[in-house]
């Protein structure tokens, strides 16, 4: 099988695709990646801030329906497999973007997907935040509103980035499967050619290019969020 | 003026209502530093919560300056607690902000503007003494010194009033001593009233001119530091009082046949009375617990002696002790 793989014949056709396709793949990839967590983060941020601030001990307490709603909501888009959810969200998808294949149609349940993942784990950075911290900004006369936008939210900044990395490389892993409805990019290329196709070597450098761009969004995250640490002693 | 009238506070939990806090009144004059001690769970914290509505209590009033404070709306409440401003055991600075920032952020709050609101962080890092310190982050500075950043912010608005929730329980000695005198600076020159929560006997010695001595959420005395410390009428006073150095606090049944002697001013601490009372009247008596202590330019002392003998033996030393001038006798138990 590997002499079928590293065949004359094989290579060549591989070194045809990749300088062909790979560097769009690989771009779109990115950009499906990025614009997704982007308007992921947009959506998941405010509702992981509620989730927190909403909470019967939070500075904002909602009322507890509410608050179950919001829950279950996020909880059941989690619990859904996202091949499944893919499919199931095909009528909102063509409802929004008017196609379902494509780069930017498979950004829609990419969002869908990521969103309620990007509000538990924001939620899960603004609970690490010290209690005493929030209860000292309302000592000093600080709003509800305040207290998020100046105290939660900065202060949370290294652990909201370090969470953000693991989103994106979720992400990332995700926008690879919604190559198997259309979506663009190195899924594509990889399903395509090596499932379809039985190109494994193909397949296997797409694979490759997706685990370099998993180390550099992992890496570049880690270190922002050591940066930009001020409590790391340096 | 802070008039606490009645205050109650009930807490429900998982393993039912706990009280906190049982109809406590208390006045705080201004330009008091008033301390209020107790042991841990006694109810302190609950206690100054209140005073800027971060607990509200179940029943009672809290008046300051007349207002009551409980009936105010949020907003209201918010300028209220620009006037009464807060500090904490655990510093409780902003981790990613610089100092100079951390002082901005309650004028940030108030809507001062950012070139004001610098100026005047200048000036109070001057006034707590670390002028240097302006881009340094919290992270990088001693507790003692989070602690000087945490006073000038809660001066930032200037308040009339300053709360310390166990503010030096963090610290060691030697930096509560720095801190204390800070906060003892901070009442005398800029007027502001102090209250200080504390476990520690020593910050009350040191820096209050009232106290109230707090036990399972009553006030179990409460008077000029002076009055209270030498003369403990309480059970819990005495508690805090007579085992300060809390090692060797004396068990109770060793207790039944003592007097407390009480004496007041450095000439009868020079002079060896029990001594002279074994050889004069031949009472046996057995020192217990002694300690003398500066508080404010006086000295004051306290001893605790068993008398052997009984009842009779008892009543002769409490007769020849008083006799001496200066010298306050009491039956223990």
């Amino acid at each position: 099988m590997l002499e079928q793989i590293m065949s004359n014949d094989a290579v060549i056709e591989a070194l045809q695709i990749i300088q062909s396709e790979f560097l769009l793949a690989i771009w779109e990839t990115v950009y499906v990646t990025l614009v997704s967590t982007a308007v992921a983060v947009l959506i998941g941020l405010p509702l992981g801030v509620l989730l927190v601030v909403g909470a019967p001990d939070g500075v904002l307490p909602l009322p507890k329906t509410v608050l179950a709603v919001l829950n279950t909501l996020i909880n059941l888009l989690r619990s859904i497999p996202f091949l499944i959810l893919m499919i199931l969200v095909i009528p909102f998808t063509r409802l929004v973007v008017g196609t379902v294949v494509g780069t930017t149609a498979s950004i829609v349940p990419l969002v869908i997907a990521s969103a309620p993942f990007v509000a538990r784990l924001a939620e899960s950075s603004l609970r690490e935040l010290n209690p005493n911290i929030i209860e000292a900004a309302q000592s000093m006369g600080a709003t509800p509103m305040q207290i998020i936008v100046k105290v939660m939210i900065p202060e949370s900044v290294p652990s909201l980035m370090s969470n953000l990395t693991i989103a994106i490389t979720t992400i990332l892993g995700y926008s690879a499967m919604s190559g198997i409805i259309g979506g663009g990019g190195l899924g594509k290329i990889a399903i395509n050619y090596g499932y379809y196709r039985y190109k494994y070597l193909v397949m296997l450098v797409a694979v490759f290019f997706l685990i370099v761009l998993v180390q550099i969004f992992q890496s570049v995250g880690t270190r922002i969020s050591k940066k930009s640490d001020k409590r790391i002693r340096s | 003026m802070i008039e606490l009238q009645n205050l109650s506070k009930t807490f429900n939990t998982a393993d039912g209502t706990v009280q906190a806090l049982k109809n406590i009144s208390l006045t705080v004059n201004d330009g008091d530093i008033y301390g209020i001690i107790g042991m841990s769970g006694a109810g302190k914290s609950t206690l100054v919560r209140c005073i800027n509505m971060l607990e509200r209590p179940t029943n009672g009033r809290v008046l300051i300056d007349g207002v009551n404070i409980g009936e105010l709306t949020q907003a209201k409440l918010r300028e209220v607690r620009r006037n009464v401003t807060m500090i904490f055991q655990s510093f409780n600075l902003l981790m990613q902000r610089t100092c100079l920032d951390n002082i901005c952020f309650p004028l940030e709050l108030a809507g001062v503007s950012k070139s004001k609101a610098k100026q005047r962080a200048r000036e109070l890092l001057k006034t707590v003494g670390l002028p240097d310190k302006e881009s340094a982050y919290p992270s990088r500075l001693s507790g003692g010194q989070q602690q000087r950043i945490a006073i000038a912010r809660a001066l930032a608005t200037n308040p009339k009033i300053l709360l310390c929730d166990e503010a030096t329980s963090a610290l060691d000695p030697k930096t509560t001593e720095a801190i204390l005198e800070l906060i003892q600076k901070i009442n005398k020159e800029l007027g502001i009233t102090v209250i200080i929560i504390t476990h520690q006997m020593s910050v009350v010695e040191k820096v209050c001119n009232r106290v109230a001595i707090l036990d399972d959420g009553c006030v179990a005395e409460e008077g000029a530091v002076n009055d209270v410390f030498t003369m403990p009428k309480s059970r819990a006073a005495k508690r805090l009082v007579f085992s300060s150095n809390n090692d060797n606090a004396i068990p109770e049944e060793l207790l039944k046949n003592t007097i407390r002697v009480i004496y007041n001013g450095a000439l009868v601490a020079g002079t060896p009375i029990i001594a002279k009372m074994a050889i004069d009247s031949q009472i046996e008596a057995n020192i217990l617990y002694a300690q003398t202590k500066c508080i404010g330019d006086k000295v004051f002392g306290n001893m605790i002696l068993g008398i052997n003998g009984g009842n009779e033996q008892l009543e002769n030393a409490i007769e020849y002790l008083q006799k001496i001038p200066d010298i306050i006798v009491r039956r223990e138990a």
